[in-house]
């Protein structure tokens, strides 16, 4: 088992990689979305609405598939990395749209009136006053979704991502121990929740601070 | 384009098997896991610590865990014990434990917020032990937690598609062999994904139902 180590090591590091790919790129594409359903942008809002809802719907394994074995049918050539950073990234837009858009529908109407009886732009009152507030109301569900999205990762397996999940159940078929590599698995598991949720502690922190200073 | 969910469409019947059994192991696991949830609830809120304590740890970490990496466990390991099952069972038996762990904690939150009074109330009438949790205790529960288990639901009807990958025969399964055969990829999938779409909004509409059932049991 320990001469396996390294397997499991490269294991975790690749879904490290992937979710933080797919959260970095997902967030704000589920920032946008909640933008032009809280808008109401004519065509789009509803569009965005019905994606929300099937790619919500839809488990990831069958999202990858779709991607990967559709989008080279059009034409496009698209490596299996390509296609598991696309899969998590839509996977994890439409949740985080929901998250954003429940906190915009939230944001106080006296402060939108204020800003803009003080003759703040649109995009200035987004900002300065609109978009540092949500991110601290938003923070906790986001995180939560971050920590849904890595358990959702392993889903990745199925177009050859050899992620932590796939490394564990492999060193297990080989060494015909399945235990050792599972527990050894779930403890990297908890260590990359862990670090979100740690993140997500200091950010709070961070946010407090500043807000007691302004 | 279009040939392509023809092709789909003469295959129907495999997509239907496929959701059948999707169907199948969701409500199975929901049932099952629901039951065994209050239990496994009932011991983290036992006053026994050497009961509480391990069972929320291993609540806990069953929570950490992708459900994935639990089903390759009881597929793989389970047979190095000398027990051999096929992967129906094992699949079955991989949602069952991962979400009982889920449920479990859902029912716990409902449970600790329970309003004391009526507890009192209905000990003060004779209600006790397992007629106090089935006559009081269970409905407040059902209500209280309804949303949370509905968002649960969704989460096992996405976790069933895991089991494609030990040859359980669900619907992506069914959509990964048909596309498999006749190289239908884009129809295949986006067929799969509409039936996961319309079983979801069924959930979604039934958790409403329950909601505006719960406003009229509080209105009464």
């Amino acid at each position: 088992m320990t001469s396996q180590l390294p397997v499991l090591l490269q294991g975790a590091l690749v879904t490290a990689w992937v979710s933080i790919t797919a959260i970095a790129l997902g967030v704000p594409l589920g920032l946008l979305l909640a933008v032009i359903r809280w808008q109401r942008v004519p065509v789009l809002s509803p569009l965005v609405a019905g994606y929300v809802s099937l790619i919500r719907a839809t488990p990831a394994i069958t999202l990858a598939l779709l991607i990967f074995f559709a989008i080279p049918s059009l034409g496009l050539v698209l490596s299996a990395a390509t296609a598991a950073v696309l899969t998590l990234t839509l996977n994890t837009s439409a949740f985080n749209c929901e998250i954003w858009r429940a906190a915009l529908i939230d944001f106080s109407r006296d402060q939108l009136e204020a800003a803009r009886a003080y003759g703040m732009r649109p995009w200035l009152t987004f900002r300065r006053i609109i978009f540092p507030q949500i991110v601290k109301t938003s923070l906790p569900a986001l995180v939560n979704e971050m920590t849904l999205l890595i358990k959702a990762s392993p889903a990745l397996a199925v177009i050859g991502i050899v992620d932590l999940t796939r490394a564990a159940s492999r060193i297990g078929a080989a060494t015909y121990e399945p235990l050792p590599p599972f527990i050894a698995a779930t403890i990297l598991y908890m260590l990359l929740v862990l670090t979100f949720v740690g993140a997500q502690r200091l950010a709070e922190r961070y946010v407090r601070k500043k807000l007691i200073v302004a | 384009m279009s040939r392509d969910f023809l092709v789909v469409l003469e295959h129907y019947d495999q997509f239907l098997a496929g959701l059948w059994n999707t169907l199948w192991l969701a409500g199975t696991t929901l049932v099952l896991a629901s039951i065994a949830g209050c239990v496994v609830a009932a011991l983290m809120l036992s006053p026994q610590k050497l009961i509480r304590s391990p069972v929320s740890l291993l609540v806990d970490g069953m929570r950490c865990v992708p459900f994935l990496l639990l089903a390759y466990l009881v597929y793989y390991g389970l047979p190095g014990l000398g027990l051999q099952f096929d992967s129906w069972t094992c699949g079955i038996s991989a949602l069952i434990i991962y979400h009982t762990a889920y449920i479990a904690e859902i029912v716990r939150g409902a449970w600790t917020n329970l309003s004391r009074d009526q507890i009192e109330a209905g000990k003060a009438f004779g209600f006790a032990g397992f007629l106090l949790f089935w006559r009081l205790i269970l409905p407040q529960l059902f209500f209280a937690s309804a949303p949370v288990i509905g968002n649960q639901t969704v989460q096992i009807l996405k976790d069933t598609a895991f089991l494609m990958i030990i040859t359980v025969p669900e619907l992506t399964f069914a959509a990964t062999s048909v596309q498999a055969t006749y190289f239908v990829p884009f129809a295949s999938f986006i067929a799969a994904m509409g039936l996961y779409w319309l079983v979801t909004l069924a959930i979604e509409a039934t958790v409403n139902r329950i909601e505006a059932a719960a406003e009229i049991r509080r209105a009464a």
